[in-house]
């Protein structure tokens, strides 16, 4: 009778290429998901830079300003800006995945998972935008 | 003539070949022919040395999953004329080792799907005298989706975790495991822990979610590893708050 041997013959292995990620879609989506990271990251080391500037007193904060102004970092803060909402977004929309919420025996909707994390977002933002833009 | 399609096969034999290449064979174009009848077509009528697995043609058994243009699928449920006008390459399953033509080794897998223990695990078993562990279908329904799987490897297929790392768990076994921690009948979360919670285990999967869009049961392995990196973390928690009572 056949059986299964611990140490079959090895077959012809196919190396994955260093640009798996690059060959579907959802490979690439998820690589900028993962790269979307970075750009968390660089936002909060500027909000920390700004902080700083703030306590140091106003020719650093104007220096900062100065600094915020160049255009390549406003082109930098835009892609960043892309980066996080896309951060956002897929972080929210995988939630329902790793939640299996469970009430009166059936499991709850994804939306039910995801809308409150949106709404919670959507509150705080516009919180956010009140304090900033009330003059 | 009826219309036809080109379907370009891999051909590897071991011993012979060095690498595998690509044969192109002309199959009838049939509104009712999955690739799987295309391959037969060819096994019987151009070239009887086509090697591939296959057996109940109805997406049940899971022997005959391949790459389709690159898409891990079941050959048995994936149609030529979806394809059309073509040509349908076909491939072995990626990310695993090629043993002929479209056949690939799947020990690796087996190995690791029993170490995941899936089989219900009691303390102490009843005698047979006091009957069976009963179950509600509610109970029933918080583990039926992860039991669906048939080990068809398309979710293995799939990862590029498992292809890049070849120590990781993967997507069908650790469903699998979740489907016995989530049986009310099962008492073996905490034997599994120590073997789900490893580096190669759970913590190895960074959510790609590839493996639940190719399933074709529907299992979202995806979301069963993540909602294991949930219960292992409340564990962890629960162990420092608790270092004597958490098991």
């Amino acid at each position: 009778m056949a059986t299964y041997t611990e140490y079959p013959p090895k077959g012809y292995r196919v190396r994955m290429s260093t640009y798996w990620w690059l060959a579907r879609w959802p490979y690439l989506k998820f690589i900028l998901r993962e790269i979307s990271s970075v750009f968390v990251a660089w936002f909060v080391i500027e909000t920390l830079l700004q902080i700083n500037a703030l306590i140091d007193g106003p020719l650093a904060y104007a220096e900062f300003q100065d600094f915020f102004r160049n255009p390549l970092v406003i082109v930098l803060n835009i892609i960043s800006l892309f980066f996080v909402i896309f951060h956002a977004v897929t972080w929210f929309n995988l939630a329902p995945k790793a939640m299996a919420v469970r009430m009166g025996g059936k499991r709850v909707p994804n939306l039910m998972i995801s809308g409150p994390n949106y709404a919670a977002w959507m509150v705080v933002s516009a919180v956010l935008a009140w304090l900033l833009l009330r003059g | 003539m009826a219309e036809q399609i080109a379907l370009e096969v891999t051909r590897f034999s071991p011993g012979r070949d060095k690498t595998p290449s690509v044969q192109s064979f002309d199959v009838p174009l049939r509104k009712e022919w999955v690739v799987l009848d295309a391959l037969n077509y060819v096994k019987d009528k151009v070239d009887g040395s086509l090697s591939f697995r296959w057996s109940c043609r109805m997406g049940v058994c899971g022997s005959c999953g391949m790459m389709v243009n690159g898409e891990p699928k079941l050959t048995c449920a994936t149609f030529l004329t979806d394809y059309a006008p073509g040509p349908v390459r076909v491939e072995p399953l990626k990310n695993f080792p090629v043993m002929r033509d479209l056949i690939v080794e799947i020990t690796d897998f087996l190995g690791k799907l029993s170490k995941v223990k899936p089989w219900i695990i009691r303390k102490k078993e009843k005698p047979v005298s006091e009957g069976e562990y009963l179950q509600t279908p509610e109970q029933l329904d918080t583990f039926k989706q992860f039991s669906m799987c048939i080990n068809c490897l398309l979710c293995y297929a799939a990862c590029p975790v498992y292809g890049l790392d070849p120590l990781f768990s993967g997507p069908a076994a650790l469903a699998l495991a979740q489907r016995y921690n989530m049986d009310s009948r099962d008492e073996g979360e905490s034997e599994r822990m120590d073997i789900l919670s490893q580096h190669d285990g759970i913590w190895g999967c960074t959510f790609v979610g590839e493996c639940t869009q190719v399933c074709p049961k529907h299992v979202d392995p995806a979301g069963a590893i993540q909602q294991y990196k949930l219960t292992a973390t409340q564990e962890w928690v629960k162990s420092f708050i608790m270092p004597r009572g958490a098991k």
